[in-house]
C-alpha cells in the first residue's frame, strides 16, 4: 500500500516542518479510496474506486467481476434438469425465483405444461422466497445505516419462512425443487397451517419494522432525499424491480405480463414517489405485505391434482430460441435460451436484476458524502452473485 | 504515614474499579441488547448465563498477535489506546461514592470542570489512533471524532454550567449536598427536575462524546470498518474496548451525580447512609447506562453533517437558554430568601 507510505511520509514531513518552525503548505489533494472488494457494506465483493475531497465524493468507479463464476458457460454442458442446481446460486437469496423463468422457458420449448397445482405452488413458493429475500434487505440495510436491532427481528421471521420452504423443498437456500414439467414433490400435510401461521408472523414483523426503522426519525433523516433516481434515468439504465417502482413507474412483470398463476390473484403494486432510498425501503416493506396476501389467496384456491406432468425420461429439447422473464425480488430475471436440439442448451444468456440496478451507481453516487455511499449502496439491494453470475 | 496508605489503597481500588466497571457494563450490554433483539446472548462461557464471556474475550485478546502496521507512527500508535483508557481513570478519581472522606478519591473544588475536561482526553486518543494507523479509514474516523468533539463538548459543558450555577459550587460532593438540601414545594428532588432540559442535553452529548449509536460515526462499522480502531489488534484493541465501557460508566456516573443526586437518597437515616450511598450511586449510574444501551439498540446512525447541525442549531441554543433561565431563577430565589 504505497499510499499508506505516503501518509507516513507526510506525517514525517509535517513533524520535520514543525521542528524547523516553518509554515507548511497543507496539501489538500483528493484522496483515493478503495471501498471493497473486502468491506462490510459492499455485500460481498463489489469494489468502488472513490475519489474523495474530504468526505465528498468527486468521482466513483464501480468495479465488478470478483464473483464471476461463468454460469452462462457452465449451463452449456449441463442437462436441462441439472441447470436448476446452478442457477439457484445466481442470486442466492432468492434461489427459488431464479429457477422459475428457466424452467418455464424449457417447458415452452418442449411444449409441456405443468399441472395447475404445480403452477400454483410455484407461485406460492416464489412469493415465499420474495418475503425471505426482502427480509434480508431489512436486516442488511438498517445495519448499513447503523441500526442493529431490525436485523434480528427480520431474521427471526425469515427463519420461519425458510423453515416452511425447507419443509417443502428440503433446502433453505437452494431449493432446487423445480423440474421440467412440474415440481419434485407435493407439499407436506402440515404445510397449510404452518404457512398461514408464518404469514401472520411476517405481517406482524412488518409492523415492528415499520415502527422501528421505516418510521424512525433518524432513518428518514438518513434516507429521504438521498440517492434520488428519476424514473427516466432508471429506465435508461434498465433498473427494474422495487428500485424502479420506487421511482413511481408501476412496472411489475407479475402484472404487466403475468406468468405462473399471478393472473389468478389480486394484489397491488406499491410504487414510490421520489425514488430515494427511503422509498426503496418503504416499497419493499409493502411488497412483503402484498406477498403475504398473495400467499393467503393461493392457499385458499390451491387446486388438487398431480404436481408433475408427463415428461419423457430423457429430456431432449427441440431446436428453438426463447426469452422468458420473471419478477425476482431484485428485478427482472430473464433467460434467453437457445436450443439446437439435444439434452443441453446451446447457449443461455442470463439477465439479472442486480447487474442493471447497480449500473446507475455512477449517477447516484456523484457528489454525495461517504455515509451516503453506503446508504445508497444498501438501498439498491443487490447481490454480488446476481451481478457477476 | 497514614495518608500514604490511604492514597495507595485508593489508587489500587481505582485501578481495580475500571476493569470491573467495564466488565460489568460490557456484560450488561451483551445481555440487555440480546433481550431487546430477541436473542439470548452469551450462554456458554462459565455455564451460568455466560457470565465469563467477557473474561474469555479478554483472554483471547491478550493471546492475539500484536500487529503494528509498517507505515504506522509507532510511538503515537502505541500511546493512543493508553491515553484513551487514562481519561476514564481520571474521571473516576473525582466521583464521590458516599458522604465522607472514605468514599471519594479526591474532592476537587473544581471537580465537575476537571471531570469534563479529562473525559475529553479520550477523543484525543481516538484522534491519535486515527492519524497514526496510516489507514485511510482510520484517518477519516479520527477526523470525524475530532469534529464531533468540537460539536459536543460545548453543549455538554453548557448543560453542566447550569447545574453549577444552581448548586453554587463545582465540587461534585458540593453538588450532591446542594441537591440534598434542595426541594420544590417541600418535596426533596434531585436536579433532574429543575434541570430537565440540561439533563437531556447532557445525556445526548454524552452519547456523542462516547461515540455510541446514533452518534457512532467515528467507528461506523458499515462505512469505516471500525474507524480509528481498524488497525488495532490484541491487547491494544482491548484497551480501547475497556476505555469505551469505562468511559460510559464514568460519564453515566457524572450524570447520575449532578442530576440524580449521586450517592444521596431522600429519607435515608444518617446511620445507614454510608452503606446506601455507593449502592445508590451505582444504581443511578446503571439507570443512565441502561438508557444509553437502549438508545443504541433502537436508533440508526446520523450523518456527520446532521450531527453538527443538531449540535449547533438545537442543543447549544437550548443549553444557553437553560443557563439564562437558571441564572434568573437563582437570583430571584436568593432575592426572595434574602
Amino acid at each position: 500500500m504505497s499510499t499508506a507510505g505516503d501518509l507516513a511520509e507526510s506525517v514525517r514531513a509535517a513533524a520535520h516542518a514543525a521542528d524547523a518552525r516553518v509554515s507548511v503548505d497543507i496539501d489538500t489533494g483528493d484522496m483515493k479510496l478503495n471501498i471493497g472488494p473486502q468491506h462490510p457494506a459492499t455485500h460481498g465483493v463489489l469494489r468502488l474506486v472513490v475519489e474523495l475531497d474530504g468526505e465528498k465524493v468527486k468521482s466513483v468507479k464501480p468495479v465488478i467481476g470478483y464473483m464471476h463464476r461463468g454460469y452462462e458457460k457452465l449451463v452449456e454442458v449441463r442437462d436441462y434438469p441439472q441447470v436448476t442446481t446452478l442457477i439457484n446460486r445466481i442470486d442466492w437469496v432468492s434461489g427459488f425465483c431464479n429457477e422459475i423463468p428457466f424452467i418455464l422457458g424449457a417447458e415452452k420449448l418442449l411444449e409441456i405444461e405443468a399441472p395447475p397445482r404445480a403452477t400454483y405452488l410455484r407461485t406460492l413458493l416464489c412469493e415465499m422466497q420474495r418475503i425471505a429475500s426482502h427480509l434480508v434487505f431489512f436486516s442488511a440495510y438498517p445495519l448499513e445505516v447503523g441500526a442493529m436491532t431490525p436485523m434480528f427481528f427480520a431474521f427471526r421471521e425469515r427463519e420461519r419462512v425458510l423453515d416452511v420452504l425447507e419443509s417443502v423443498t428440503g433446502g433453505r437456500f437452494h431449493p432446487n425443487f423445480n423440474r421440467v414439467g412440474g415440481l419434485f414433490k407435493d407439499i407436506p400435510a402440515t404445510f397449510r397451517s404452518e404457512c398461514a401461521e408464518t404469514m401472520d408472523a411476517v405481517r406482524n414483523v412488518c409492523g415492528e419494522l415499520d415502527n422501528l426503522i421505516v418510521g424512525n426519525e433518524i432513518f428518514m433523516e438518513r434516507t429521504v432525499g438521498v440517492g434520488v433516481l428519476p424514473p427516466e434515468i432508471a429506465l435508461d439504465y434498465g433498473v427494474s424491480g422495487p428500485n424502479l417502482r420506487a421511482t413511481g413507474v408501476a412496472e411489475d412483470i407479475r402484472k404487466t405480463s403475468p406468468y405462473l398463476a399471478y393472473d389468478q390473484v389480486n394484489f397491488d403494486i406499491p410504487t414510490g414517489e421520489n425514488g430515494d432510498c427511503f422509498d426503496r425501503a418503504k416499497i419493499r416493506l409493502r411488497e412483503i405485505i402484498e406477498s403475504t396476501y398473495i400467499i393467503d389467496q393461493l392457499l385458499d384456491s390451491l387446486p388438487s391434482g398431480p404436481v408433475m406432468a408427463k415428461v419423457p425420461k430423457v429430456i431432449k429439447v427441440p431446436e428453438g430460441e426463447i426469452y422468458v422473464k420473471g419478477e425476482n425480488p431484485r428485478g427482472e430475471m430473464g433467460y434467453y435460451i437457445v436450443s439446437k436440439g439435444g439434452g443441453t442448451p446451446y447457449r443461455v444468456k442470463i439477465r439479472s436484476g442486480s447487474f442493471s440496478n447497480i449500473s446507475c451507481l455512477e449517477y447516484l453516487l456523484d457528489g454525495v458524502l461517504v455515509p451516503d455511499i453506503i446508504a445508497i449502496l444498501g438501498s439498491l439491494d443487490f447481490v454480488l452473485g446476481d451481478v457477476d453470475r | 504515614m497514614t495518608i500514604w496508605i490511604e492514597v495507595a489503597v485508593k489508587t489500587l481500588a481505582l485501578l481495580l474499579m475500571i476493569p470491573l466497571a467495564a466488565l460489568a457494563l460490557g456484560y450488561s450490554e451483551l445481555k440487555i441488547m440480546a433481550h431487546m433483539q430477541s436473542r439470548v446472548g452469551p450462554m456458554e462461557a462459565g455455564k451460568f448465563h455466560g457470565w465469563a464471556q467477557l473474561i474469555a474475550d479478554g483472554l483471547k485478546f491478550i493471546q492475539k498477535e500484536d500487529v503494528i502496521p509498517e507505515a504506522a507512527d509507532r510511538s503515537v500508535f502505541a500511546l493512543a489506546p493508553v491515553l484513551s483508557l487514562i481519561s476514564a481513570f481520571l474521571v473516576f478519581a473525582v466521583v464521590p461514592f458516599g458522604s465522607g472522606q472514605r468514599f471519594w478519591f479526591f474532592n476537587l473544588d473544581i471537580g465537575l470542570f476537571y471531570a469534563l475536561a479529562v473525559s475529553a482526553i479520550s477523543v484525543l486518543g481516538v484522534l491519535m489512533a486515527g492519524w497514526s494507523s496510516a489507514n485511510k479509514y482510520s484517518l477519516m474516523g479520527g477526523l470525524r471524532a475530532a469534529a464531533q468533539l468540537m460539536a459536543y463538548e460545548l453543549p455538554l459543558v453548557l448543560a453542566a454550567v447550569a447545574v453549577v450555577i444552581q448548586a453554587g459550587t463545582m465540587s461534585l460532593v458540593g453538588i450532591v449536598e446542594a441537591q440534598a438540601n434542595f426541594s420544590i414545594l417541600g418535596i426533596p428532588v434531585p436536579y433532574v427536575v429543575p434541570q430537565f432540559a440540561g439533563f437531556v442535553i447532557f445525556v445526548i452529548a454524552s452519547v456523542a462524546e462516547l461515540s455510541r449509536t446514533p452518534f457512532d460515526m467515528p467507528m461506523a462499522e458499515s462505512e469505516l470498518i471500525t474507524g480509528p480502531l481498524t488497525e488495532y489488534t490484541g491487547f491494544r484493541f482491548l484497551f480501547f474496548f475497556m476505555a469505551e465501557y469505562a468511559g460510559m460508566f464514568a460519564l453515566s456516573a457524572i450524570a447520575a451525580t449532578i442530576y440524580l443526586g449521586g450517592y444521596w437518597l431522600p429519607g435515608v437515616p444518617d446511620n445507614i447512609a454510608p452503606a446506601v450511598g455507593p449502592v445508590a450511586l451505582v444504581a443511578k449510574t446503571g439507570l443512565i447506562a441502561f438508557f444509553l444501551i437502549w438508545i443504541r439498540s433502537t436508533y440508526p446512525r446520523l450523518r456527520e453533517d446532521q450531527l453538527q447541525k443538531f449540535a449547533w442549531k438545537v442543543l447549544i441554543p437550548i443549553s444557553l437558554v437553560n443557563i439564562l433561565v437558571t441564572s434568573i431563577a437563582v437570583v430571584f430565589v436568593s432575592d426572595v430568601q434574602g
